[in-house]
């Protein structure tokens, strides 16, 4: 229901119209495709991610058999990669939506009851921004270890503060909107005036944030992976081929630059998208 | 005024606060740091004596209360694989880490704030059009392939510079050239959009109406009100000068502060982790504290706000 009443509120009325860029076309074309790769990475990879093929170690890419070349171990690079668009894209989606909900719900606690809780959540954004989320994440994972549900709460935590911000602001003008005073007289509990009716009115915003946060998510993540201190062996993903891959940065470059052209190019992909999105749905530019 | 200061001060002791306790929970959730370090396999009265060493036997109250008396005594534990204080490891660190993050920050300021005000004053341009690309590239291109690119060209292909180590000067390049580049993309962005945004203000339209020469409504109208949310962003930057090079010092094997945070990270030194950590909060706390300091004097407003804020 909230689905189509998002879409009811904000989408579907206010993109059709214009003539969509063709850096836009493009980059959601390329967001496409690593979806579909990152849902079918195993079926369509043509070796084993952790294959070895001791006789082709390290070789260029180009030949038939392994068409970005191979590892030090005479892994497939490009199944490699495919698998590892699957595991970081789901490390940035389950990190982005993580931190969109909490970020919103403590938005909205504190756009309700305002007072102690509001500036509880606020004192808690303040620090959330002011403090390198590098070195914070760095000191968990010192603390806890490793796993890939811990890596996801983790980076759940990046950027947050970003939708409790805009969330608490747009819901205080909200509930002074008429509509918000209209259901609340109705006798709407506060659960669905928040979810039912600002939520949709206020969607379009915390969707851009959304585009500004992620690709952030996908760098931060990948840098943990490159210092070795996300994604473990013999899993894989983007940062950690690039982190790998950099010691034999002589004798095979193209071990670490299949991973790292496709990291800037998705990232530049959905920063593309962010920057035409908010143009066509933030009202505070309008 | 007096308030404005006192309340950003409050603010200031209140996240160090909450920086320590931070430290603390995590420190005691991650589980019993006597099994972690001895392994599992030591004996029961090595962990023991290990456990009464660290105080992990008292109350989790009394250990908290007690973890803000030592640091605040300056006391932050020692390395638990060496054995040397933590803080001297750390202090050691901090000049290696300076000589990178102190010539990449002047030399972000000196590339970025000219581009961006440039490109915002020829808005549309072709100089506008590469500085904003290049921004965006700053932005795309993680540091880490950006060091990797610089060391395939410069060091693996050319054979200019040296790909890492600490030996001469010449070892400096390629890691500051790293850090000033992506910091320099950032800052000129920045600096576009917020003298985009004051050059469209009403007050702009104002002075040139009224004959004022363009030159001047930029030096002494618009600059000084770009001003503010540029400082905001140098004021971060400065924060970061101990622990932004984490990733750049790896890449480079930098004896600085960022390599010893990964190898303690890797390592779970958890007291050296954690002096970081402290240090970085100080750093950032300090410089926010800073900026609030200058808000006040680059925006009058803020001064007479100062008795409602």
């Amino acid at each position: 229901m909230t689905d189509a009443t998002l879409k009811d509120a904000g989408v579907r009325r206010r993109i059709s119209l214009p003539a969509i860029p063709v850096s836009v076309v493009l980059a959601i074309s390329w967001i496409v495709a690593m979806l579909v790769i990152a849902a079918l990475a195993e079926k369509i990879a043509p070796y084993g991610y952790t294959q070895l093929d001791l006789r082709n170690r390290l070789s260029a890419p180009g030949n038939v058999a392994h068409w970005l070349g191979t590892d030090e171990l005479g892994r497939d690079v490009l199944s490699r990669l495919l698998v590892s668009i699957r595991i970081s894209l789901l490390i940035a989606f389950g990190a982005t939506a993580i931190s969109a909900v909490v970020g919103t719900t403590l938005g909205f606690l504190a756009a309700h009851f305002r007072g102690v809780i509001e500036q509880f959540v606020l004192m808690l954004t303040d620090f959330q921004a002011s403090m390198p989320f590098l070195i914070m994440a760095l000191a968990v994972l010192a603390f806890f270890g490793n796993s890939l549900p811990l890596l996801i709460g983790l980076m759940g935590m990046f950027g947050w503060e970003r939708y409790a911000r805009i969330a608490r602001g747009l819901a205080i003008s909200a509930n002074a909107q008429g509509y918000a005073a209209a259901v609340r007289q109705l006798g709407a509990t506060p659960a669905r005036i928040y979810l039912r009716h600002i939520l949709p009115n206020i969607a379009s915003t915390l969707i851009v944030s959304t585009t500004l946060v992620f690709p952030e998510v996908i760098l931060m993540e990948s840098g943990l992976s490159f210092l070795g201190l996300g994604v473990q062996p013999p899993m894989t993903s983007l940062g950690n081929m690039v982190g790998y891959g950099r010691e034999y940065i002589t004798r095979a470059p193209w071990i670490m630059l299949a991973p790292a052209t496709t990291i800037v190019i998705t990232t530049l992909a959905v920063s593309v998208i962010g920057d035409w999105l908010r143009d066509r749905l933030d009202p505070t530019l309008q | 005024m007096g308030r404005y200061f006192a309340i950003r001060i409050g603010r200031a002791a209140l996240t160090i606060v909450l920086v320590v306790t931070f430290a603390f929970v995590v420190l005691r959730l991650s589980g019993d740091p006597a099994l972690m370090i001895l392994g599992p396999e030591a004996p029961p009265e090595v962990i023991a004596a290990f456990r009464k060493a660290w105080g992990l036997d008292d109350p989790i109250w009394f250990q908290y209360l007690d973890y803000f008396s030592a640091i605040a005594k300056g006391e932050l534990g020692r390395s638990m694989r060496d054995g040397r204080p933590a803080i001297q490891l750390v202090l050691e660190r901090i000049p290696a880490t300076l000589a990178l993050t102190l010539p990449a920050f002047f030399f972000k300021v000196a590339l970025g704030i000219p581009a961006g005000i440039y490109a915002a004053l020829h808005r549309g341009s072709g100089i506008d059009r590469a500085v904003m690309m290049t921004a965006v590239a700053g932005f795309t291109v993680p540091s880490f392939v950006l060091a990797l690119l610089l060391v395939l060209v410069f060091a693996v292909q050319l054979g200019w510079l040296p790909s890492g180590g600490q030996d001469s000067w010449r070892h400096a390049i390629l890691p500051i050239v790293t850090l000033s580049l992506g910091g320099a993309a950032v800052l000129a962005r920045f600096t576009r959009s917020a003298m985009l945004e004051v050059l469209g203000q009403p007050y702009i339209r104002t002075a040139s109406a009224k004959g004022v020469p363009w030159r001047k409504v930029v030096t002494s109208h618009a600059l000084p009100n770009a001003a503010i949310p540029t400082v905001t962003i140098l004021g971060f930057m400065v924060g970061t000068l101990i622990a932004g090079a984490v990733v750049v010092e790896s890449v480079f094997s930098w004896p600085g502060v960022g390599r010893l945070l990964v190898v303690a990270v890797a390592n779970r030194d958890l007291a050296v982790v954690q002096c970081i950590l402290l240090l970085v909060a100080m750093t950032m706390v300090t410089s926010n504290l800073i900026v609030d300091f200058l808000y006040g004097f680059l925006d009058p407003r803020l001064r007479a706000k100062g008795a409602h804020a």
